[in-house]
């Protein structure tokens, strides 16, 4: 277990290094297909302040979530892409603390699913870590498959659905 | 739980109660409803042996008419009295004799009401016209002190006999225990089965939208009777399991935030952590003898399942895979277990000793396998198959002869009947995700929905009663 975070550390720091991987042959469905997610995208300056959890989200524009495949936690180059954005976030607000809640999708069992939810907060976690974050400034939670975002039974719910996001706390 | 069991003795007089969970010394005596009959009942002839072959039992008739009563008397078990209430507790015998692949039974809106006195000296000829082998009689009465007095008769139709009888004194709170009583009498003396009526399931009420939902820690009766709701839903509540004897419910709750297992003990009210951790523990499982809880938690990612003691302490690390190791069901002496883990890529049922030596992968039918439950005759083990959608089966011990008893498009969580013939699982609507408890019988072919007031999920069938 140990080796693993460790390798998944590495594996990330030359991410990071050498930005450019393989293209994704598949990328996550846009986030912006997402149904009831209610932040506005444009809202009038100063109405959010900074190092809000409303602000990272406006500042964000959807990078505050990544996804994932059927049962994979790996850091793909898109999500990465999105982590890095994050991280810059919380190196320019240094006092406040995020936490990443991990998520399943309907199509497994409740227990596994939160196991997975915590692997998925975590692959994120390390990764902004990675990127110089402090680990104490970043918890994780697991919802399983308990708060799905996209409520439909099919696939493109599903895709939407499998995700670690980052919420800001102060 | 003030159940006092009245063993019928064949006595000429009377029938003699002998109030056995209080510890009173002094027997109360109960006069007989009509003279007592005289019978060598408890153990002559009738049916015995094991069920085998359910084709040969699906056709024995139970005629259930209404419970009689000795006078119309006001009750708190029934606004209407104890005649209604007699008709309520023949609709119950025949709620859980029903469905179960094993009888043919037929309840009191289809029967006459028998008199008070035919309780005990039943019209046979009558009843023989009605072509059913198996008549059960029962009567009702409330006594001065509220106190509610509930006989269960057995006859075998065509022998013209009695098979079996007893009674109980309850509260008027309890009517629904005696009728659960008198299903599981006649349900062991004619499958040769142990009994299960008389249980309880906790589980998790479901409310609201799917994006929003509500969960809820609640109990109730085995047949779905009597919810009742034990959090208030400000916190997500999930997986729970009755303690063996009932005093204790351990669950999961995101109570401050981070999902964590928490016992609660029924009597007090009083919930403490199963274990200090800033780590999310989750899936908790008592062992047997309800000394231990097993339960699975995750670090950096990396779940494994641990054992503490239930009343808290040192936490025994029993797995130790890169892989999601998760959940746990004891075998019924204690000395191994089952889990499930993905360690070879995809979710698969494992078995291990207590002690987390010899762990062994034993599901090798394609697809994934998870939420294994042992059951409580040890012959079997419930679990979850996915190959597309989520089935609820059962395999050997060994991993062999699985077979699906459910074929819904989500059915998962199975949990085992106190005595191994049925299981209890949770149904998730496509779509709305509305959920649902149901039961089956092994064969598969007995299949039915708990009719509970709120959607229903993770159930965990608890001992039968003592």
């Amino acid at each position: 277990m140990q080796k693993l975070v460790l390798a998944l550390a590495a594996v990330s720091t030359m991410g990071l290094a050498a930005c450019s991987k393989k293209a994704p042959e598949e990328l996550p469905p846009p986030p912006q297909q997402t149904t009831p997610t209610p932040p506005p995208a444009t809202t009038a300056p100063g109405a959010a302040a900074p190092g809000t959890q409303a602000h990272f989200q406006q500042t964000m524009r959807g990078q505050d979530t990544i996804y994932f495949d059927t049962d994979k936690y790996d850091v793909d180059s898109q999500d990465q892409a999105a982590l890095r954005q994050q991280a810059q976030y919380l190196t320019q607000y240094a006092q406040v603390r995020a936490t990443v809640e991990g998520h399943a999708d309907e199509r497994g069992t409740r227990d596994y699913n939160l196991a997975l939810g915590e692997r998925r907060a975590n692959a994120a976690r390390n990764y902004l870590v990675s990127l110089g974050i402090p680990a104490n400034r970043i918890t994780t939670v697991s919802y399983g498959k308990e708060r799905p975002k996209a409520v439909g039974s099919n696939e493109a719910a599903y895709a939407q659905n499998r995700r670690a996001v980052t919420v800001v706390i102060n | 739980m003030k159940l006092f069991l009245l063993p019928l003795f064949a006595s000429a007089l009377a029938l003699c109660a002998g109030p056995v969970l209080a510890q009173v010394a002094v027997p109360v005596t109960v006069p007989p409803a009509a003279e007592a009959p005289v019978a060598d009942a408890q153990d002559g002839g009738g049916l015995t042996g094991s069920v085998t072959d359910e084709s040969e039992w699906q056709d024995l008739g139970i005629a259930i008419p209404a419970f009689a009563t000795d006078r119309e008397q006001a009750t708190p078990a029934n606004a209407q009295g104890t005649t209604a209430l007699g008709q309520a507790l023949a609709e119950v015998v025949y709620s859980d004799l029903r469905n179960n692949g094993l009888f043919r039974p037929t309840g009191p809106g289809s029967l006459p009401r028998p008199a008070y006195p035919q309780i005990t000296a039943p019209a046979f000829d009558q009843w023989r016209g009605r072509s059913t082998e198996m008549l059960v009689h029962g009567y009702v009465r409330a006594g001065a002190d509220g106190q509610l007095t509930i006989g269960c008769y057995l006859y075998d139709v065509q022998l013209g006999q009695q098979l079996v009888r007893e009674g109980w004194q309850v509260a008027p709170s309890d009517w629904r225990r005696a009728a659960h009583r008198c299903a599981d009498m006649v349900y062991s003396r004619l499958s040769g089965e142990s009994p299960f009526f008389d249980s309880k399931i906790a589980f998790i009420a479901e409310s609201g939208p799917k994006d929003n939902r509500v969960k809820r820690l609640a109990i109730m009766d085995s047949d779905g009777a009597n919810l009742r709701f034990i959090t208030n839903g400000q916190s997500m509540a999930l997986t729970p399991r009755y303690s063996p004897d009932y005093s204790k419910i351990v669950y999961l709750s995101y109570l401050n935030g981070y999902p964590r297992i928490f016992v609660y003990d029924i009597g007090t009210g009083r919930q403490t952590l199963v274990t200090e951790s800033q780590n999310p523990t989750f899936a908790p499982r008592w062992s047997p003898d309800g000394r231990s809880i097993l339960y699975s938690m995750a670090m950096s990612g990396n779940t494994d399942i641990y054992r503490v003691p239930a009343t808290g302490g040192q936490s025994v690390k029993l797995t130790d895979s890169p892989g999601l190791d998760v959940g746990g069901s004891y075998s019924p002496d204690g000395t191994q277990i089952v889990f499930e883990s993905d360690r070879s890529g995809s979710q698969q049922v494992y078995v291990m000793n207590a002690d987390g030596s010899n762990q062994r992968r034993i599901s090798f039918f394609g697809g994934r396998a998870a939420t294994p439950e042992w059951s409580p005759r040890g012959d079997q083990i419930a679990f979850t198959h996915i190959a597309g959608n989520l089935r609820v089966a059962v395999m050997s011990p060994a991993g062999r002869n699985m077979r699906h008893l459910t074929d819904g498009w989500q059915d998962e969580a199975p949990t085992w009947a106190p005595n191994g013939r049925i299981v209890q699982f949770f149904r998730t609507a496509q779509g709305g995700g509305e959920t649902s408890i149901w039961q089956v019988d092994l064969t598969g072919r007995n299949e039915r929905k708990l009719d509970t007031p709120v959607n229903a999920s993770d159930p965990s069938w608890g001992p039968v009663l003592p």
